[in-house]
């Protein structure tokens, strides 16, 4: 079992479970996912751990906006990485992998995206 | 001696661009022919010249100008040269590189210093007549080439080499536009005000800007550009475009020696810039170190250095450079220091009239992490020196070093700013012009805005109009999603009546609001005591130390501190605490503010702990809040000999009274028996010591990283006055200080000090003594230990998880034993 590869959607949790402007963990096939709704109704899904420091954190970060562009601060050094792209918008050198993330019928679903 | 017959061992550098010149000058210095022959071999027919400065080609100067070194250095014997041919394998087991001539050179080293090469974009139309990248002195012959016939060009990139490219074509006498992809100029070095600033005086030369532009064709006809489509349909016309939108380390080398590369480019090097053979080496713009290729020259020069003292059995190393940097852009002086995106307290002057735009940014120690200089660089070398240095700074301004013009502006007429109090604009305005440059300072000094409060943000604009006028500029923003200070937040959400932040940012600010805001916010919800910190938006808007209530270690996990009153605590609950330890091996410490700290919870652990902590009878220390911490004291009167007042008791006193009290930083007092000073309590925020007839109260103390010593505020208190007076400082510095800002800080910066400070709390001069006295009074009312509150709640309880979709504790947290108990792995490395 923990040596399938998954391919396409998984579900995660309902969608209640996400509070707005928040994110959740997800443990999906071994990789910790950081899942967030934001107020706007869009869902977004990045790696949870945080390359700077290396803990598994980011989706306790806070969210919000930088130049426009939705972000997630990492609780433990403050960079902020993209919740659209996964760059760290503090250190160009560094980024996350951003997975997919859907509203399917109320459950809230994940595809792990590899990083190449 | 010939060649062929010396037989020192070859070091080969492949490329002569800044990096691999320098390279070369640093081993003839350093006496490299003594013991090798030197290689260099150049794809470009020039030998090395400034490539950053290739735009002073058009401004009179000539390729000879440009050149770097000694004619002298390459006719050494022991060095030869190479231009106009290029490496294109490297055989790093047979030692051997061939030329694009077919000539093969036997090394014992090889250096590789390849540079970079423009980015181009694949578009349709790039192979046109009349696109030019800007990079050598071929490009700009060729640039040259072609202006001559034409008028228009359009320059793709708005960054350091863009505005570079964008000035050569201006000497050219062309129309010159500038297309940036980013909704700002320079974007990896500038913020938006500093970006702002130099777009104005770009235009001002007569350029065009137009930004969060991507080009998506080149339009041509026959195969002459014509110029560029974008994605949003829109076309520009131009002769010619230029690309300079980045760069791209020329790797190719490496990854065909099957040397290790980095995912997206760039040979990886290690801290003695060697690639992952150990005689191959890579410098400048091709190495990846630590993650990073270094597009500057200074790291790239750095790099060479650390390769010359290794090849030659050096110790030194690469340990990676700061970005900053100074130039002169179109006539511009930019610099920028350390990251100067990153978040913290953001000094900023700006004065539009001079074009200078000034942005230093300080963490909560007062360092500075980083800054942008627009227009006027005379601070960089201070900024940089205290950057690296990690010297706290006490007045940014006086660094930035402003110039204080006098007003020339109108005088104001008499009518009514604020209608509670009857005060008139002029008076305001001269309140200003005497330096009460903030609310606060307007409310001390004139009592406008001391009524209702609407007029407040009538008096933000006044203060700013008149600091404009004045020729400066002084903004302290809290974030670029409010701008204004802390103090002017707080009061439009005191006297505004507003109880959300969505409310709050859709009046009174922009976006979505970030990680500064949105905790500096709550804190002040939490301040006017409304409601729990957990519950609904407020959730979205805490620290994870508040939305955990536990305050996050390195690894992940989370420290526990419940409070201890006065640093009293019973067997039966040292007992209990240690059990709770003991049963969740979490690591014990005890605190400097006489408390215990127990390390390693994981998420799911916290309301299983505190469970049983609550069971015991303890509850929050607040350890993870911007709030009161612990109140200090020595045994005092009871036991001690020399003891005058019984300390423990009036510490246990002032805790439970100003437990969970949230404030714009943490908040330290204590409480000493004697004159003795057992409990420090001079180097507190709020300090008691005991007089024979009473208390004597301290404020504004401080330790940590800027230890200050406490004010002396009043002598031989009683309990009840004690306790008026402290909550009055507390109020009033609740509700005027900055994010992060100490109470130090603060009472340093009041005008008038101390004194004011006394006027204030004792004398009552602002008649807010009584409101302060009400809303402590309510604080107190309110409290609750937020985890008992939190335990009772299963919607509370329902984050407290590790993940969500599984019960499987987190991975990635794992422990050693050390002096037995648990630590984090890493951190014994």
């Amino acid at each position: 079992m923990s040596n399938s590869i998954l391919v396409g959607f998984v579900p995660v949790c309902e969608r209640a479970r996400l509070v707005a402007n928040r994110g959740v963990a997800a443990l999906v096939d071994g990789v910790a996912i950081a899942v967030f709704a934001m107020s706007d109704g869009s869902i977004h899904a990045i790696d949870n751990v945080d390359p700077i420091s290396g803990a598994s954190v980011l989706s306790r970060g806070l969210t919000g906006d930088v130049n426009g562009e939705l972000a997630v601060a990492s609780p433990m050094y403050k960079q902020r990485f993209s919740l659209l792209t996964g760059r760290c918008l503090d250190d160009p050198s560094v980024r996350v992998t951003v997975h997919e993330a859907r509203i399917n019928d109320d459950i809230v679903e994940v595809k792990v995206m590899r990083s190449p | 001696m010939t060649a062929a017959q010396d037989v020192r061992p070859v070091v080969l550098v492949v490329g002569n661009g800044m990096v691999g010149h320098h390279f070369v000058a640093t081993a003839m210095e350093r006496g490299i022919t003594n013991t090798h022959r030197v290689v260099v071999v150049g794809e470009e027919r020039h030998r090395a010249y400034d490539r950053v400065h290739l735009s002073s080609l058009f401004d009179g100067a000539t390729n000879r100008d440009l050149q770097l070194g000694d004619d002298d250095l390459y006719a050494d014997d022991a060095v030869e040269l190479v231009v106009g041919d290029a490496i294109v394998e490297v055989d790093v087991d047979a030692r051997v590189a061939v030329t694009t001539s077919g000539r093969a050179i036997a090394f014992e080293t090889c250096v590789l210093a390849t540079g970079s090469s423009a980015f181009v974009p694949p578009i349709p139309g790039i192979d046109a007549q009349g696109v030019f990248v800007y990079r050598t002195i071929d490009d700009v012959d060729a640039i040259r080439a072609h202006a001559a016939s034409v008028r228009r060009g359009v320059v793709v990139g708005g960054g350091l080499l863009g505005l570079e490219a964008a000035n050569a074509l201006r000497l050219l006498g062309l129309d010159v536009i500038v297309v940036e992809f980013a909704p700002r100029l320079m974007a990896v070095q500038l913020d938006e005000g500093g970006a702002a600033s130099l777009r104005s005086h770009v235009e001002a030369l007569g350029l065009e800007v137009r930004l969060g532009a991507g080009a998506t064709e080149v339009r041509h006809v026959e195969g002459v550009c014509v110029g560029l489509a974008f994605g949003d349909g829109t076309t520009i016309d131009a002769d010619m475009v230029v690309f300079a939108a980045g760069i791209r380390p020329r790797d190719q080398l490496g990854r065909s020696a099957g040397l290790v590369m980095g995912e997206r480019g760039g040979i990886v090097v290690d801290n003695t810039c060697r690639t992952s053979q150990e005689h191959v080496y890579a410098i400048g713009e091709v190495a990846l170190h630590g993650g990073r290729i270094y597009g500057l020259v200074g790291p790239g020069q750095t790099m060479a250095e650390v390769a010359v003292d290794h090849i030659l059995g050096g110790t030194t190393r690469f340990e990676g450079a700061d970005m900053s940097t100074k130039l002169k852009l179109l006539g511009v002086d930019v610099a920028s220091v350390g990251n100067p995106h990153a978040a913290g307290c953001e000094v900023v002057l700006a004065d539009p009239t001079r074009g200078v735009w000034q942005k230093v940014i300080l963490d909560d120690e007062s360092r500075v992490i980083g800054a942008v200089l627009v227009g006027d660089v005379a601070a960089f070398g201070p900024l940089l020196q205290r950057a690296r240095s990690g010297e706290a700074v006490i007045d940014a301004m006086a660094v930035l070093r402003p110039t204080t013009a006098t007003s020339d502006a109108p005088p104001a007429d008499g009518s009514l700013v604020c209608s509670c109090r009857n005060i008139t604009y002029g008076t305001v305005r001269a309140a200003v012009a005497e330096g009460f440059e903030d609310v606060a300072g307007i409310k001390s000094c004139t009592k406008a805005g001391t009524g209702c409060g609407s007029c407040v943000p009538v008096l933000l604009e006044i203060i700013d109009r008149e600091l404009v006028n004045a020729g400066r500029a002084v903004v302290k923003h809290l974030c670029p999603h409010f701008a204004m200070t802390r103090p002017e937040l707080f009061e439009l959400v005191r006297a505004g009546g507003i109880r959300s932040f969505a409310t709050l940012v859709t009046r009174h600010g922009t976006g979505e609001g970030c990680e500064v805001c949105k905790p500096a916010v709550a804190s002040m919800f939490a301040s006017l005591s409304l409601g729990h910190i957990l519950d609904g938006e407020q959730a979205s808007l805490q620290d994870t130390n508040d939305h955990f209530l536990a305050n996050m270690q390195r690894d992940g996990t989370y420290s526990v501190v419940p409070r201890v009153p006065g640093g009293e605590i019973t067997p039966a609950q040292l007992i209990a605490i240690g059990e709770v330890a003991r049963d969740f091996d979490l690591y014990t410490k005890i605190t400097g503010g006489q408390r215990i700290d127990l390390f390693g919870a994981r998420v799911e652990e916290l309301p299983l702990i505190w469970a049983r902590l609550v069971a015991a009878g303890m509850e929050s220390g607040h350890a993870y809040g911007k709030a009161l911490r612990t109140v200090k004291s020595c045994v005092g009167s009871v036991w001690c000999r020399y003891g005058v007042q019984d300390s423990v008791q009036l510490a246990i006193d002032l805790e439970l009274r100003y437990r969970g009290l949230r404030s714009p930083h943490k908040i330290k007092m204590a409480v000493s028996g004697c004159a003795r000073e057992c409990a420090e309590a001079q180097g507190k925020d709020v300090g008691v010591i005991a007089t024979e007839r009473g208390w004597n109260l301290y404020v504004g103390g401080n330790g940590g990283m800027r230890p200050a010593h406490a004010e002396l505020l009043a002598e031989d208190l009683d309990r009840d006055t004690l306790i008026r007076m402290i909550d009055r400082y507390l109020m009033w510095y609740v509700r005027t200080a900055e994010r992060l800002e100490r109470t130090a800080t603060w009472q340093r910066k009041l005008p008038g000090g101390i004194d004011f400070v006394r006027r204030v709390v004792l004398d009552d001069e602002l008649g807010l003594g009584a409101e302060f006295e009400r809303d402590m009074d309510h604080h107190v009312e309110q409290y609750r230990c937020e985890w008992t509150e939190t335990l009772e709640d299963p919607e509370r309880l329902l984050r407290f998880v590790s993940f969500v979709n599984t019960d499987q504790p987190d991975p990635s947290i794992t422990h050693i034993r050390v002096r037995g108990q648990r630590i984090p792995v890493e951190a014994t490395s």
